[in-house]
Order: structure tokens, then sequence, then C-alpha cells
């Protein structure tokens, strides 16, 4: 088997325990948006194109509430900003590949692909993988996840109301997001951060067109830099390979 | 026709934001201000998701006992920070809300 092969399967098969997460949220996700009075065009087309899992949950709901344009388009900034931690931590690996390789892998760079394609390139890993072809590996990781997004999406679609709300499968998100959060609390600052961002967005919850949420996060920013310009803890690593690995 | 354009505009803006770097490394650096910076988005990012989800499951604040979405979210917190399993996390979690008798 050649090692673009031997890349590409490995990574299909490191996010398929993965999926079993990805499946519901994406369901759930199809059944919100139709629930929420999303054309079936539109709620197909922002999975396929725009394929940011909590982004269009929140577009959805912002959408169903009348909400300007300009104000999803800022939300979902916000909301995805977090991807260009993930750009910066996995260039130094892509840095060798064509361009239509980084603009391929880099519309696949989902949290989920971003966890296992870390995880497979850090060099300490007990099989390293072949600089030549290790980007089949990601590939593998990114088409898997997309085309399961595409299914879960559409099959939610299709129940639309026939799952009862009783059940509250879209907890899942929350459920997701805070599994998601855990891993990057890792000193004082980044806890702080997320305190205050979430106090900022209970407070805020009012607020029209769901602008507390763009609050809250730049507010959770600003008090997260200035607690380690401060002082209170240093990073421990701020290399970009290793310290937001999982985040 | 609106739609479709505030959809190409999420399209844009969340392209950008993963090709940025990977598109611009050799060219450019992150400065190190911007990349501290950064470090704090997920976690701010996704907790300004979370907390009004389980702290507000009904549109406003409950802190009792009677808030199962406040009490099942602590148990998946619990789990991911011991475990460190996502999957886990949310299998429990549910499970919680569901013995709870939330969910509705």
């Amino acid at each position: 088997m050649s090692s673009r092969r031997a890349e590409f399967w490995g990574g299909v098969r490191a996010q398929l325990p993965i999926l079993l997460g990805t499946m519901p949220f994406g369901m759930i996700y199809g059944i919100a948006a139709t629930n929420a009075g999303l054309p079936v065009e539109v709620a197909l087309g922002m999975s396929l194109f725009v394929f940011a899992g909590s982004s269009q949950f929140i577009a959805a709901e912002l959408f169903a509430s009348g909400t300007p344009g300009v104000i999803i388009v800022l939300t979902t900034f916000v909301v995805n900003l977090r991807h260009m931690l993930y750009s910066a931590s996995l260039a130094p690996y892509l840095r060798h590949l064509s361009r239509a390789w980084k603009y391929l892998l880099a519309f696949l760079l989902t949290d989920e692909v971003y966890a296992v394609t870390i995880t497979h390139y850090e060099a300490d890993s007990a099989t390293p993988a072949p600089e030549s072809s290790r980007h089949w590996y990601t590939l593998g990781a990114g088409a898997t996840l997309w085309v399961t997004w595409q299914m879960s999406t559409a099959a939610g679609v299709l129940l639309g109301a026939q799952v009862p709300p009783s059940w509250g499968l879209d907890f899942t998100l929350a459920l997701t997001f805070i599994a998601l959060v855990i891993p990057t609390l890792k000193d004082r600052p980044t806890v702080l951060a997320a305190w205050v961002a979430g106090i900022t967005a209970l407070a805020g919850h009012g607020l029209p067109y769901n602008l507390g949420l763009i609050i809250a996060v730049l507010s959770g920013i600003a008090v997260g830099v200035g607690a380690e310009r401060a002082g209170w803890a240093a990073p421990r690593n701020t290399s970009t390979t290793s310290a937001e690995r999982a985040s | 026709m609106t739609t479709w354009l505030t959809i190409l505009g999420m399209v844009a803006v969340t392209y950008t934001i993963r090709l940025s770097v990977i598109a611009l490394l050799g060219e450019t650096t992150l400065s190190p201000a911007v990349h501290s910076a950064l470090r704090y988005v997920p976690p701010a990012a996704l907790s300004a998701i979370v907390f009004p989800a389980i702290f507000m499951p009904n549109g406003s604040l409950d802190l009792s006992l009677n808030n199962t979405h406040l009490i099942a979210g602590a148990v998946a917190a619990l789990v991911a920070w011991r475990v460190r399993s996502t999957l886990l996390s949310i299998a429990v979690g549910m499970v919680a809300l569901w013995v709870l008798g939330g969910g509705a």
C-alpha cells in the first residue's frame, strides 16, 4: 500500500469515533434550521459551503429572528476566529505544500479535523508520519467529516419536526462545547477569559441580534490578554505546535 | 437573494480565517501579540455559547437545583476534565439530562 493511501485511510480511521458526536450534531442542526423556517436549500447550502457547525447553528437562529446579514456575518467571524489559531498551528507543517493543497486543506480545517491532525503531525507521536505524504491524513479526516456533515444535515432536514423537542437533542451542542472548552483552560488567564465571556454572555442575553455573544467573546479575550500582561501566569508553552492542541 | 449574500459572507470570513496563516506563512508571520490574543478565543467563544445554554435554559437565569441543564452540564464538564473524552462527556451529559427529567 502506498504511503499516501495509508495516510489517507489513517485520517479516515482517526475521524471515525468523532463522527459519533458529529452525526447527532449535524442532524440537530438540520432539524433546528428547518424548525426555524429556513428553506431546505439554505440549510444544506450552509453545511456545504460554510462547514462550521457552531456558527451554522447560531446563524440559523439569527436568520429566523430576522437579523440583518451584516450582523450574521460579524457573529460568524467572531465565533470562527478560533480557527485562526488552528491555521497558525498547522501552517509550519503545510509550508512545503502546493498552493492548491493549502487552499483545499484550509477549507476542511474544523475543530474535529484540527484535533486529529495536530496529534498525528507532532513529532513526538509514536509513529511520526513522513512529510511527503502526511497531508493525505488531513484530507482523509476532512473528507470523512465533510461527507458525514452533509449526510447528517440532510437527515435532520428530512426528519424535521418528527423528532420531538422533548428529547432535548439540541443540548448536545452545549455539551460538545463543554467538552471542547475544558482542555483550553490551561492556566489562570484562560480560566478568567472563559468566566468573563460566560458571565458577559448571560448579562447581554437580552440584547438585540445576539450582540451579547460578540461583546462576550471580545471581553473574554481582552481580560485574558490583560491578565497575562499583568503576570497572572505565563503561558507554559508559547510555541504554535503543542500549546493549543485539542483546543 | 440577501440570504445567499449573507451565506456568501459567512463562507468568505470562515474560509479567510482558516486559510490566513497557512497561506501567508513564508511571506509573513503572526505577531506574538496577535498569537497571544488568539489563545483566548477558544475559551471565550465556547463559554459565551455554553453559559446561556446551561444557566438560562428557559431564557432567564436559573441557578436552582431544578435547572437540569445546569446539572447535566456540570456532570459533562467533570467527565471532560477527568477523562478528556469528548464523546463520553456528551453521552454522559445527555443521559444525565434524561435521567433528571429535563429536555423539554
